[in-house]
């Protein structure tokens, strides 16, 4: 007994300390490689960060400009677009589920909603691309529908379930006495679910909603395939742009290990990590609110 | 089946003749046509010296351009019929990869639309070992609806398009319709070779394209798209009626135009290994170029580089 309880203490304190090491050691690799372009080619962080001139040399002199800024506002600008689109649907869900009908919900949204998240998201970006594209260059008669809207909508769709099952359970966790009080204050049924039970569960939506946004922000190929690659800012929502994830997987392959351009492509992907991080934070820093509240 | 069995014999008895001599480097190109043909010129003298290299063992790996992917593919699946024994592992990943995996020694043979010392530092690239194997042509193709009229245009008109300063067909003689760009990222190979031989060198104006990840995506954006104009290599169009190829100052982008020399928009393809090639992978490199595998060459959309009547 006491040798089986040692060996599965050994297992398990093995295996969480492997990924607590294999995480640190892949966040260690992003910052030496992506670092590359501020010590080994002499770029600085507000060059990055601001200038739109992106044109690294794919050689080891180096002497181009690395200007992200159109990724960036690319990523940025779509993901926001995309929370904009899914967040109203998956409220509504999440309370349908919770509140109106848990019965129906258990039975056939659940399950369609966990059908959702395991979609790949090759298969998302292949539907838009088939039939999103063609819709949004029939609606608005244009000659190209690869777009900022095309991307936003392939985005949505796919953050709609993570935000919706963490807000669905965040809703169903409100304790059943701040119902019970409320009706018994006389207030209806929308009036419940609108004064009482959002405001209760309010950190728990947060959390599902920024770690929608992370994923939306990390996602690259069902974005890539619909949004038309074009390095330009976009000009309205129907025009193309270009995003980090993109601009990462189109050119890893083609650019020189250690040059200018396969660094200044280590630096994107550091941005990454250090974006989904500082979300990481951020829910962190809700959720705990959340519990000195309640 | 009783091929097989006559070349394990012969391999079999010439392997031990010949471990004094290391394998001939002639012996090797004729040992496939040995296997591919039949019994009787098995038992032919020079085809049982040939066999003592045909039972190639060893592994082999390569990496590098997409552009050549399909063809490397086909010659491994046919070179592996003869060889049963060698194992070959086959990477797309891009020209910028292979160059560099074949430098540093974590693959044979690195594959790659353009010349190493373009990409690598100097020391590293006089390491590499050119091959050239086949020739590729890269052809503007554009949507079907542009190519009713416009069939051929100059390299002034393709530098103007594809710089986005002519921005609508009706200017050049096609239809009145916006000119959609469609171009591959800027690492790529394939774009290298167009903007060097199709472009006069003159950048692409990347802030007006949609740039695609691949020639498959690209072809199908192009034949999706009305006014959609782009380029891919000729391997792609084998088979493909989906776009129409566009003539370059009215030649157009065949490969007998290419042998001849007419058509400009053509570069070798490097199969690069670190030092000189040996054992498994020298024999893989000489089928590659031996006349028994050329007829495949051009049936996939390949030039075969001994054709050329020019050179660069």
């Amino acid at each position: 007994m006491v040798k089986k309880e040692y060996l599965g203490r050994f297992f398990v304190t093995a295996c969480g300390l492997f990924i607590i090491l294999l995480t640190m050691s892949i966040g260690a690799f992003l910052l030496y490689k992506g670092m590359g372009t501020f010590t080994i080619y002499h770029h600085t962080l507000t060059e990055f960060l601001f200038s739109s001139n992106w044109n690294p040399a794919d050689d080891f002199t180096g002497g181009g400009q690395v200007g992200a800024a159109i990724f960036i506002f690319g990523s940025i600008i779509i993901c926001f677009l995309a929370l904009l689109i899914a967040t109203p649907f998956s409220l509504a869900a999440a309370i349908f589920m919770a509140e109106i009908s848990p019965k129906i919900s258990t039975k056939i949204l659940q399950p369609a909603v966990e059908i959702f998240v395991g979609i790949p998201s090759v298969v998302y970006g292949w539907v838009g691309l088939t039939i999103l594209i063609p819709f949004i260059e029939n609606v608005f008669h244009l000659q190209v529908g690869f777009s900022v809207l095309a991307g936003s909508i392939v985005l949505a769709v796919m953050i709609f379930p993570s935000i919706t099952s963490v807000s669905a359970d965040s809703l169903k966790n409100v304790p059943g006495e701040y119902r019970e009080a409320a009706y018994g204050l006389g207030s209806t049924r929308w009036q419940v679910i609108c004064k009482v039970i959002l405001p209760a569960a309010r950190p728990g939506i947060l959390t599902g909603i920024i770690l929608g946004l992370a994923r939306a922000f990390g996602e690259a190929l069902a974005v890539a395939m619909v949004i038309g690659k074009m390095k330009a800012f976009p000009k309205n929502i129907l025009s193309p742009t270009n995003n980090l994830t993109s601009a990462i997987a189109s050119d890893m392959g083609g650019a020189t290990e250690g040059g200018e351009y396969n660094i200044a492509l280590w630096t994107m992907a550091l941005l990454l990590l250090v974006i989904s991080f500082t979300f990481i934070l951020v829910v962190r820093k809700v959720s705990s609110k959340g519990e000195k509240q309640a | 089946m009783i091929c097989l069995s006559t070349t394990a014999c012969s391999s079999a008895t010439t392997n031990s003749a010949s471990s004094t001599a290391p394998a001939s480097q002639a012996a090797e190109s004729t040992a496939v046509s040995a296997a591919d043909s039949t019994v009787s010129s098995a038992a032919d003298l020079t085809a049982s010296s040939a066999a003592a290299t045909q039972a190639v063992t060893g592994s082999i790996t390569a990496s590098g351009s997409s552009a050549l992917y399909p063809l490397v593919k086909d010659a491994i699946s046919k070179f592996k019929k003869t060889n049963p024994d060698v194992s070959i592992t086959l990477n797309a990943g891009g020209s910028g990869t292979g160059l560099k995996q074949v430098a540093d020694g974590t693959v044979n043979i690195g594959n790659s639309d353009i010349e190493a010392s373009t990409k690598l530092p100097k020391d590293q690239a006089a390491q590499l070992v050119d091959h050239k194997v086949c020739v590729i042509t890269m052809a503007p193709i554009v949507n079907k609806d542009v190519a009713e009229k416009v069939k051929s245009l100059t390299t002034q008109q393709l530098t103007d398009i594809f710089t986005a300063k002519t921005k609508n067909w009706k200017e050049v003689g096609g239809p009145d319709e916006a000119i959609t760009l469609v171009t591959r990222p800027t690492t790529s190979g394939t774009r290298a070779l167009f903007k060097q031989y199709a472009l006069n060198n003159s950048e692409e104006a990347s802030n007006a394209s949609l740039e695609t990840d691949d020639s498959g995506t690209l072809l199908q954006n192009v034949s999706s798209h009305k006014g959609a104009i782009g380029y891919v290599a000729l391997s792609y169009l084998i088979n493909n009626t989906s776009v129409s190829t566009v003539g370059i100052d009215g030649v157009d982008p065949t490969l007998d135009n290419v042998y001849s020399g007419k058509y400009k928009v053509w570069g070798y393809e490097h199969m690069y290994t670190k030092g000189e090639a040996t054992d498994a992978v020298k024999a893989f490199l000489d089928y590659m170029q031996s006349d028994d595998y050329s007829s495949a060459v051009e049936t996939l959309g390949y030039n075969v580089t001994s054709k050329m009547t020019v050179s660069r």
